[in-house]
């Protein structure tokens, strides 16, 4: 991995302040994704800084990296990335006994996340018996079950056609309302429009970084 | 690291990976079956070669008189020696401090018949020392005694399967039984722990089998038991002395290999002993091989297995697993796993051991109470529980370690 490097992210210089709502964009390839995992905790910067909630991130040990990824943050990935031979509830409880919750509260829990989602008759099937929209939302859920500080989603729209995927925003647009803070990668404008700044990435650095009305998704729906 | 919350989700990941799970457990238990099987078998052998070696005392000179292959003192080569009765009393007047017992002994095979029930048994005419040499033990009635040498009494000790055979159950004491057209009366039943073969055995007195063959003197071998006191080193003294004074007194060249022959059962011990200790480093050589090559096989599932959940433990860790969960997790999994298959293969193994234990096993196999002592078995199924959870560990460490990222790319 090391032997060849490629830069990727060529001088990423911006913050998000507590409660923003923010839609990266950018056309494929761009880094959309590379920027969302190093935010995430799941890569590691080569170059520069990255301070979260006042805490530079470098080189921490793996505990603490665990605390914030379990506490801090929440991920929706690209490629879903659900464990295949658990159930859609006990995928969405996973990181809630990591949490240390109980297994009765777990469980209810993920219900009351999977509900939200629209899957909770769902519940017990497992990720090969899901259509793609359905493992997406399988994945949000998981993200929000955690209810972390910091959501970022990483095109949680794109498996879905537009009905659901104004019920997703019009759930990602409450949790904010709620005081978190969400970044979503996406390529639908529409998408992009429901949040409140969009940053446009092209080949690593930022082309465009905007405030915008946000569009409420509960009217669509 | 051992709530219950924990267990349940070892147990959880267990049972929804059964093909895993049982690929793991089946190399687990198969090297402990194997092993106990193995080991088993070859203390049974060892078994065998000990009770068919150890039978008989330890003690004993088997003397034979043969065909002379040099000429020696006037005679020509090839004369046949014959012992006679009073070789025995000039044996015993020479060495008699050293003599524990002494027999003179004349085998033949005659057809027995008791009514209309024959068959054919081996018939030792013997003196009443015998008894010691082959450590014959009395079930009921009494051995041959010095009165019937003396007499020449047509009495028969005889052996237990004798009994079982022409008898079918019936008590043999105080009958009649034809030994090649003689009547001769049974006055005796033993057994044997040298096996079936040798309670199909009847004794009767030499001096009535040296009648009924046209009343001589000749005999076919002695069989002597030297003084345990005098040691092995004493033994092998002896049987010098012993040899040396046999030729001068039947004029035979000291350099002829044949003319008289002692088997010394002291030295066959201590070979038998070696050829014993030879065969405990092989069986011990092939049963470490076997656990060596179980915890090869072992190892190589376990990195299968968690390379096979690289992406797992990727999402596990994206969504807040310490690395220390993570391993700790596999490993009470791997611990578990190997240590129910292990078990299952010992129970298995020494279920089988029970199951072929037996007598045709004994007789066509030379295989004698198969078994493996529990300290050996537990501390081989230890072993390979420890090993599993090491096995397991190193890659599962290793796995834990990676960024998350890149645990996450693995396809
Ligand atoms: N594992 C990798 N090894 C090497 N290069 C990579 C790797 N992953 C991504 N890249 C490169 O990094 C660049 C940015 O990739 P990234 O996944 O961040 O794009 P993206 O903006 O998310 O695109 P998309 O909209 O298609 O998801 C691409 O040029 C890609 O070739
Ligand atoms: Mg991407």
């Amino acid at each position: 991995m090391g032997s060849n490097s490629l830069h990727v992210l060529k001088g990423i210089d911006f913050s998000v302040e507590e409660g923003e709502l923010v839609a990266i964009m950018g056309s494929s390839g761009s880094g959309k994704s590379t920027l969302l995992n190093i935010l995430g905790m799941l890569d590691e910067l080569d170059e520069g800084t990255y301070d979260l909630d006042g805490v530079p991130i470098k080189d921490l040990n793996e505990t603490k990296a665990a605390n914030y990824r379990n506490k801090f943050l929440g991920f929706v990935f690209q490629s879903f990335n659900l464990i295949n031979y658990k159930s859609a509830m006990e995928n969405v409880a996973l990181p809630l006994y990591y949490q240390r919750v109980g297994r009765k509260e777990r469980q209810e829990k993920a219900l009351k996340y999977l509900e939200q989602v629209g899957l909770k008759e769902w519940a017990g099937h497992l990720p090969s018996e899901l259509s793609g929209g359905q493992k997406q939302r399988v994945a949000i859920a998981r993200a929000l079950a955690a209810e972390p500080k910091v959501l970022l989603a990483d095109e949680p729209t794109g498996a879905l056609d537009s009905k659901t995927s104004y019920e997703v925003m019009d759930l990602i647009q409450k949790i904010n309302d709620a005081g978190n803070t969400i970044l979503i990668v996406t390529h639908e404008p529409d998408i992009a429009d429901m949040c409140k700044r969009i940053v446009h990435l092209k080949d690593g650095v930022i082309l465009e970084d905007k405030k915008v009305n946000q569009v409420r998704a509960a009217q669509y729906v | 690291m051992f709530s219950r919350d924990n267990w349940k989700e070892i147990f959880e990941t267990i049972q929804k990976n059964k093909l895993r799970t049982f690929l793991t457990g089946f190399s687990v238990a198969l090297g402990i079956f194997i092993f106990v099987t193995l080991f088993g078998m070859g203390n049974g052998l060892n078994n065998t070669f000990m009770k068919f070696f150890g039978s008989d005392a330890t003690n004993i000179f088997r003397i034979y008189p043969s065909q002379t292959t040099l000429p020696y003192g006037g005679y020509k080569a090839k004369r046949r020696i014959e012992f006679y009765n009073e070789d025995v009393e000039e044996i015993v007047k020479e060495f008699g401090p050293l003599i524990q017992y002494i027999s003179p002994r004349i085998s033949r095979g005659a057809s027995v018949s008791y009514k209309n029930k024959s068959d054919n048994y081996g018939t030792e005419g013997v003196g009443p020392s015998m008894q010691f040499a082959e450590k014959t033990i009395m079930m009921k009635g009494r051995y041959l005694n010095a009165n019937d040498i003396r007499d020449r009494t047509k009495f028969a000790v005889i052996g237990r399967m004798v009994e079982k055979d022409i008898f079918e159950g019936t008590d043999a004491l105080g009958e009649y039984i034809d030994i090649s057209g003689s009547a001769f009366k049974v006055i005796g039943v033993f057994q044997d722990d040298g096996g079936d073969n040798e309670e199909r055995t009847i004794f009767i007195p030499y001096t009535t089998r040296q009648l009924i063959e046209g009343n001589n003197n000749k005999l076919d071998q002695i069989v002597l038991g030297f003084n345990q006191a005098i040691g092995y080193n004493g033994a092998m003294k002896f049987d010098k002395k012993l040899n040396a004074f046999l030729r001068n007194k039947k004029t035979i060249n000291p350099d002829d290999p044949r003319g008289v022959r002692i088997q010394n059962v002291a030295e066959n011990l201590k070979e038998n002993q070696q050829v014993a200790s030879v065969l405990k480093i092989i069986i011990s050589g092939i049963a470490f091989a076997v656990i060596i090559s179980g915890v090869l096989g072992i190892s190589n599932i376990m990195v299968f297995v968690i390379k096979e959940r690289t992406k797992e433990i990727g999402i596990r860790k994206a969504l807040g697993a310490t690395p220390k969960m993570i391993t700790g997790t596999i490993l009470l999994e791997s611990v578990f796993i190997t240590t129910i298959f292990g078990f299952v293969g010992l129970i298995l193994g020494i279920v089988v051991l029970n199951f072929i234990n037996g007598k045709s096993l004994e007789e066509d196999y030379f295989i004698t109470n198969p078994e493996i002592n529990s300290g050996t078995a537990i501390f081989v199924t230890i072993l390979l529980i420890v090993c599993g959870a090491l096995a397991a560990f190193i890659p599962a460490r290793k796995a834990a370690r990676i960024k998350p990222i890149v645990a996450l790319r693995d396809e």
